[in-house]
C-alpha cells in the first residue's frame, strides 16, 4: 500500500483540497465530552482528538428516518429518487468505525442488497484517523483496532506529521492533486509510527476475551444474569442507535392529509423496545426484557459469527458510554466467562 | 472509493408490485381466502414460488405484512392467501372487495424443500389456520401426484364450523390417492361424522414408515408440542420434521431484524425449519 507523509501544518489545506471531491463531514464538539459527525469548511471546526462521536457513520447511508416510497393510490409505491451526484467526505473516521461501515456492507448487501443505502454509500468518500483509545475502548479485543481497507485514505499521527495510507484509486487521485502538501516516509517517521503503534496499544485500560465467547453463551443460556441484567435494562434502545452496526428498521406508512396518498418511511428500531417481537393478534415473542437484552447480546456475540465468522461488535464502546442504567458490555461478558469457570 | 455493490445495478427489493383482488371467498368468521393476480401480464403468468413461501402485501395507505402463500404454484397465474383478520393492514384488507388494488412483493423464504421431499411419504399435519401454508404443499402434491409416496393431511379444527377450506378437504375423504384425516375439538352441532378430538388423537390407527416420510406442521404453539411428542415416539429423526413459523416481519428480505430468531432470519431461512433447527435455536417454538 502506498503511504506518503502529511506535515501536521499542511492539514488545514488538505481539509480544504478534500472540500473539492464533495461536503466535508469530520467530528465537532457538541459539548464538554460529546462530538458528532456534522459538516466542516475549515480545519479549525474538527474537534482532531475526538474518540468517539454519539453516533456512528450509518448516520450518513441508513438513515435514522428516510423515505422508502411514495404512494398513492392512483400511481402505487414509487421509490424518491436517490441523490446519486452529492459526494460526500468522511474525514476522522476511526478504525472501528470503518470496521462498522464494512459489516454493514455485508448485512445490507448479499441476495436483497439494500438499494436505499448503497445509493448512499457509493458516494461517500472516507478519510480514516488512528486515534489514542479511552476508558471505555475495546477495539483491539474484537480486532477493529487496526483496518485494512474500506477508506479511501488512512491518517496515522506521528506526532508532527500525519502518516497516510492510500487505499484506493481515488485516495490516489486525491494525494496526487495536491502532490505539494505530501512527502515522502523517511526512517525517523517509520520509527515514530513503531512507537506510536505501542503507545496505542498500551493504552488500552480494557481486555475481554472473545474466542469462544459463542460456545460459552450457549451453555449460559438460562444464566440468572441475563435476568438480572433484564432488571437493570430500561428498554431505552440507546445502545442500537449509537451501535455502528446495529440497523434494524421499522417500517411505517404515514398517510397525507389528503388520506389517499403518503410516505413509506423507515425508521431505526431497537431489539430492546417492547413491541420488537410482537405479532399482530398480540402475541410477543420476547415479552420481558430479559429476553430481549439476552437476544442482543445473542445476536451480536453469538448469531453473527455463526452467520459471519466474526462478532458484529466493533469495540467502541459506545453501548457502555451510553447507557443511562450502566449495562457494561466488557462486565457482561466477564460475568459470562467467570461464571463458565466456577 | 471502496468498491461496494453497484446500486444501480441493485433492483429495489422493497418494491412492491400492483396486484388486483380477483375475488374473495368467506371461510370461517374472520377468515377470508383472497385470489390475487398482479396486473400485469407477465408478472401474473411468471410468478413462481415454492409451497411454504409467502408474500409481502401492501394495502396502500395503512401497511405491510407478511402472508402465506396457500395456493399452488402447480396452477400459476393466481395467487391465495388466507389470511385472519387480526391487525391493522387485515382489517384494512377485509375492507377491499373484488377488483381493489393491493400491492405485493415476493416470493420470499425458503419454502418446503420440495426435492427433498420426493420420494417419500409425506403428513402434513396443521391446526387452525396453520393450513393456510400446508396448502400449498398439499396441493402441490396432489398434483404432482406420482413423485410422491403416501400422502396423509391432519387437519383439526376447534369445531365444524371453524375449518378451513372445509369442503375442499372433506372431497379429499373419498380421493384414494390421499389421506385425509380431519377433527374438530368439539362437535356442538352433533353432525360431525370424523374424529372429534386433539389432532394427536389422529395418530392413534396411524401405519407410517417413519424413515420414509417427511412431516410438515403448522398451528398453534401447544399443537407443535404435542404433535412433535408424537413423532418422536415413533422415531422420526428430527431433521425430517418440518415447521413453518411465524415472527413479526417488516422487510422479508433479511435485513430490519424482526423475525431473527437465535442467529437465523425467519424470512430468509425460514418460515420452514426441521425440528433439529428448533432445538439449536433457542425461543424458535
Amino acid at each position: 500500500m502506498k503511504i506518503v507523509k502529511l506535515p501536521k501544518e499542511n492539514i488545514g489545506q488538505f481539509i480544504n483540497h478534500l472540500g473539492t471531491f464533495g461536503e466535508t463531514h469530520a467530528p465537532v464538539r457538541r459539548g464538554d465530552e460529546s462530538f458528532a459527525f456534522a459538516p466542516v469548511t475549515d480545519v479549525s471546526e474538527i474537534a482532531l482528538d475526538c474518540t468517539r462521536t454519539i453516533l456512528p457513520l450509518k448516520k450518513y447511508f441508513f438513515k435514522p428516518t428516510e423515505v422508502m416510497f411514495n404512494f398513492s393510490a392512483q400511481k402505487g409505491f414509487e421509490a424518491p429518487a436517490e441523490e446519486t451526484n452529492k459526494r460526500i467526505v468522511i474525514f476522522g473516521a476511526h478504525p472501528c468505525d470503518i470496521h462498522g461501515l464494512k459489516i454493514l456492507d455485508i448485512v445490507m448487501g448479499g441476495r436483497y442488497a439494500d438499494y436505499y443505502y448503497f445509493a448512499k454509500r457509493n458516494s461517500a468518500m472516507i478519510v480514516g484517523l488512528d486515534c489514542i483509545p479511552d476508558e471505555y475502548c475495546f477495539c483491539r479485543s474484537t480486532g477493529t483496532d487496526f483496518v485494512d481497507d474500506g477508506f479511501d485514505l488512512f491518517l496515522s499521527d506521528i506526532d508532527n506529521s500525519y502518516l497516510v495510507r492510500v487505499g484506493t484509486s481515488l485516495g490516489e487521485d486525491i494525494v496526487t492533486a495536491a502532490d505539494s502538501l505530501f512527502y515522502e516516509v523517511e526512517q525517523s517517521d517509520r520509527e515514530a509510527y513503531k512507537a506510536r503503534s505501542i503507545h496505542r496499544r498500551e493504552s488500552f485500560k480494557t481486555e475481554i476475551q472473545l474466542q469462544d465467547l459463542p460456545e460459552i453463551m450457549d451453555l449460559e443460556y438460562d444464566n440468572e444474569l441475563w435476568h438480572q441484567l433484564g432488571e437493570k435494562c430500561l428498554s431505552c434502545g440507546i445502545c442500537s442507535m449509537v451501535c455502528p452496526t446495529c440497523c434494524c428498521y421499522a417500517v411505517f406508512d404515514q398517510l397525507n392529509l389528503d388520506a389517499s396518498s403518503g410516505q413509506r418511511k423507515r425508521r431505526w428500531d431497537s431489539c430492546l423496545f417492547s413491541d420488537y417481537a410482537l405479532v399482530a393478534g398480540g402475541h410477543n415473542f420476547r415479552a420481558h426484557r430479559s429476553s430481549r437484552i439476552k437476544n442482543r447480546y445473542f445476536h451480536k456475540q453469538r448469531g453473527f459469527v455463526s452467520q459471519y465468522g466474526r462478532p458484529s461488535c466493533v469495540g467502541c464502546g459506545r453501548c457502555k458510554a451510553y447507557c443511562p442504567a450502566g449495562v457494561d458490555i466488557l462486565e457482561v461478558v466477564q460475568n459470562l466467562r467467570s461464571e463458565t469457570r466456577a | 472509493m471502496p468498491d461496494h455493490q453497484n446500486y444501480a445495478e441493485c433492483r429495489n427489493a422493497y418494491q412492491p408490485h400492483p396486484a388486483r383482488i380477483i375475488r374473495t371467498l368467506p371461510q370461517i368468521s374472520d377468515h377470508r381466502l383472497f385470489q390475487i393476480r398482479f396486473e400485469e401480464e407477465q408478472m401474473a403468468r411468471n410468478f413462481d414460488y415454492r409451497p411454504g413461501q409467502f408474500v409481502m402485501l401492501s394495502v396502500v395507505g395503512t401497511g405491510e405484512a407478511p402472508f402465506s402463500i396457500s395456493s399452488s404454484p402447480t396452477r400459476p397465474g393466481n395467487i391465495e392467501l388466507c389470511v385472519r383478520r387480526i391487525g391493522h393492514v387485515t382489517n384494512a384488507l377485509f375492507k377491499l372487495g373484488a377488483n381493489a388494488r393491493v400491492s405485493v412483493r415476493g416470493p420470499y423464504g425458503n419454502g418446503f424443500p420440495m426435492e427433498k421431499l420426493e420420494k417419500n411419504n409425506l403428513l402434513l399435519v396443521a391446526g387452525g389456520l396453520g393450513m393456510a401454508p400446508l396448502r400449498s404443499l398439499l396441493w402441490y402434491a396432489l398434483d404432482n401426484r406420482s413423485k410422491f409416496k403416501d400422502v396423509t393431511l391432519m387437519y383439526g379444527g376447534r369445531n365444524p364450523d371453524e375449518m378451513l377450506f372445509k369442503y375442499e378437504l372433506l372431497n379429499l375423504i373419498d380421493r384414494a390417492d390421499v389421506n385425509c384425516l380431519l377433527t374438530v375439538d368439539r362437535d356442538p352441532s352433533g353432525r360431525w361424522k370424523a374424529c372429534i378430538g386433539p389432532v394427536t388423537e389422529l395418530f392413534t390407527d396411524l401405519e407410517i414408515d417413519s424413515t420414509q416420510t417427511y412431516v410438515a406442521i403448522c398451528g398453534p404453539d401447544v399443537m407443535f408440542k404435542f404433535v412433535l411428542k408424537k413423532l418422536l415416539e415413533r422415531n422420526f429423526s428430527k431433521d425430517r420434521i418440518l415447521m413453518s413459523l411465524e415472527r413479526n416481519m417488516q422487510c422479508g428480505v433479511g435485513k430490519c431484524g424482526h423475525c431473527m430468531i437465535g442467529y437465523k432470519y425467519t424470512c430468509l431461512d425460514g418460515p420452514i425449519f426441521t425440528y433439529w433447527d428448533a432445538i439449536n435455536l433457542p425461543e424458535m417454538i
